[in-house]
């Protein structure tokens, strides 16, 4: 009984409520970048208007979640301001930003691309080429700190995710996995593949800025070898920024 | 900054104890989890009853209990939370107290009848690095507290006090930490329009038995399992604390303090704030039964903790009713009044 995905124009969004101290505001059920505009539209917004009893906002592919305080803002009054910030012209996103990353490819950094070219049936050099000139868009982050997941994975590399977790993967790994492309920061066991390394960080707890990159953006990847992956590695360790920003 | 003047030295924990403030919020639209105090009113009033501020950073205690002593100096200290068997030197105390603690004088917790979870606070200040604004730990992230892991035996937390004022154990008197974990209110949604009429009146008709797999992530449910209507895949959305979510299983899992900030299983309800610490401390095989309230009426649940918290915290001289073979040889007869 999926609900019907709401097309992406200015329908007036779904309003679920998660408790009393959260409430989602829901554009659509599912992947689409115009949808997730509209979500990262709003949470601008809402962070721009900053309402007494706004704790923060946690914007999905597909809906922002507003934590509250409900003795302080009211829903009836959060709804309103919703709706009055929805219904604005000038409600659009502004254009994300365009990053480039260095990634590795080479058999060490990319440990199961050799597994993800048996499955998709093409060779390891087609699956880094495919990965490698896609764009991406950032969609939202989750899961773990400074994991964001990436939409505009090529058909051809849209895989299952595995039916048990492989090991910890290194940090910072480039993972594909259920059509869609991710950047992890942390090592953690999981069900994607890992086709690549970036030296670069997403998140780091002792650089400023923590995050680099926000939901809307784009990011592309360019190849560099081993040895330029070692010391652009020791760079961003010591908290420089790797990653080249276009726009 | 200020250099601490006290110490807490761990001398023996079964694990599961972790510094917590109040959560590190702020930062879930990157994918971090708030973390924070299990048990949010509890924690409050270990910090109230020693003129701390409520969100101040103390030890959360588990089942695994804790034992401490004090470096240095003097320390107050307060304790609050399940019905844990807290002891000062061989001297059995109430649940919920506040007491001196002098340097080489053993204070040790350890699980009780009833109660997952208890708080530690001390007057004063833990004195603890933060990540992002908070000390609270995530031990999956190493964010927070020492090292971002949990406390072990040999730690030593510094503290910045304030000047002791308690001496004799008092005891906490805040009846609203007395709460029954039997009924659960909910409020349905944000997705419970994934399950039928019939699966909702299942799931707030029925026992729940807490499963001994929760951790400060997740408190997994047993009982009749329950049916979607449809695809229980949905596109990752945000998770409020209390969220239910109801997995291919059909069994509940309420996502708790340490849970991840998104997820993509239909949450058929949400625990409401003001009974999501009672919820935590329901220990393995407790059955529990869920309520569904209104908005309103879980507004007002907050509304009226809220103001409870904002009333002093009341100490009362121990009343010695339970007294300990060793507490009655070393009594002083001629000042041992015993109330």
């Amino acid at each position: 009984m999926m609900p019907p995905a709401a097309s992406p124009d200015r329908t007036s969004p779904r309003f679920l409520d998660a408790g009393e101290a959260a409430l989602v505001v829901e554009f659509g059920t599912v992947v689409d970048p115009a949808i997730n505009d509209r979500v990262l539209a709003l949470d601008a917004a809402l962070r721009d208007e900053r309402p007494d009893g706004f704790c923060e906002s946690v914007p999905t592919y597909r809906s922002l979640m507003i934590h509250y305080d409900p003795l302080v803002l009211e829903r009836s009054r959060l709804v309103a301001l919703v709706e009055t910030i929805s219904a604005r012209a000038s409600a659009v996103r502004a254009p994300g930003r365009i990053w480039t990353l260095p990634c590795c490819y080479d058999p060490g950094f990319a440990e199961d691309i050799a597994e993800v070219a048996e499955i998709a049936g093409l060779t390891v050099e087609r699956v880094a080429a495919l990965h490698r000139t896609a764009e991406y868009r950032v969609y939202m982050y989750g899961f773990a700190p400074g994991f964001a997941y990436l939409g505009g994975l090529p058909a051809e590399l849209a895989i299952s995710r595995r039916a048990r977790p492989r090991p910890p993967h290194p940090q910072s790994a480039l993972l594909i996995g259920g059509g869609l492309a991710a950047v992890a920061t942390f090592p953690m066991p999981t069900g994607w593949y890992v086709l690549a390394r970036t030296p670069e960080r997403l998140f780091s707890k002792s650089r400023n800025p923590n995050f680099l990159i926000e939901g809307g953006d784009s990011l592309r990847f360019e190849a560099i070898d081993a040895s330029t992956f070692a010391n652009l590695d020791r760079r961003a360790a010591a908290g420089e920024i790797i990653a080249r920003q276009t726009r | 900054m200020a250099v601490p003047d006290a110490h807490l030295r761990i001398l023996s924990t079964g694990g599961g104890a972790t510094l917590q403030d109040a959560g590190r919020h702020g930062y879930m639209r990157y994918g971090i989890t708030p973390a924070g105090p299990m048990d949010p009113l509890a924690h409050a009033a270990a910090n109230r009853a020693l003129g701390n501020e409520r969100t101040a950073t103390a030890i959360e205690v588990s089942l695994g209990g804790i034992s401490l002593t004090a470096e240095d100096a003097p320390l107050d200290l307060a304790v609050a939370g399940g019905s844990f068997r807290i002891d000062l030197d061989g001297r059995p105390l109430p649940t919920a107290v506040a007491l001196t603690l002098r340097p080489g004088a053993v204070l040790t917790i350890k699980a009780g009848r009833s109660g997952a979870w208890c708080y530690l606070a001390a007057a004063g200040r833990i004195e603890v690095a933060d990540t992002l604004g908070s000390t609270a730990t995530h031990t999956r992230s190493g964010f927070g507290g020492l090292e971002g892991r949990a406390l072990r035996s040999g730690d030593v937390i510094p503290i910045i006090r304030s000047q002791p004022a308690i001496g004799e154990p008092a005891q906490l008197v805040s009846p609203w930490l007395e709460r029954p974990a039997d009924r659960i209110r909910v409020v349905l949604g944000p997705q419970a329009d994934f399950f039928p009429p019939s699966e909702i009146d299942a799931f707030l008709a029925n026992p729940w038995t807490v499963t001994a797999r929760g951790d400060r992530m997740a408190c997994f449910l047993a009982g009749t399992k329950l049916s979607h209507a449809g695809d229980y895949n949905i596109v990752s959305d945000g998770i409020a604390m209390g969220a239910i979510q109801v997995p291919g299983d059909g069994l509940p899992i309420v996502l708790m303090a340490d849970r991840q900030p998104t997820g993509g299983y239909p949450k058929i309800a949400t625990v409401i704030g003001a009974d999501l610490g009672r919820l935590a401390q329901a220990q393995a095989g407790s059955v529990l039964h869920f309520a569904s309230v209104s908005l309103e009426q879980a507004v007002a649940a907050r509304r009226a903790e809220r103001e409870a918290l904002a009333e002093p915290v009341v100490l009362t001289p121990v009343i010695r009713t339970n007294l300990s073979s060793e507490y009655l040889l070393g009594l002083n007869l001629i000042d041992g009044v015993v109330g």
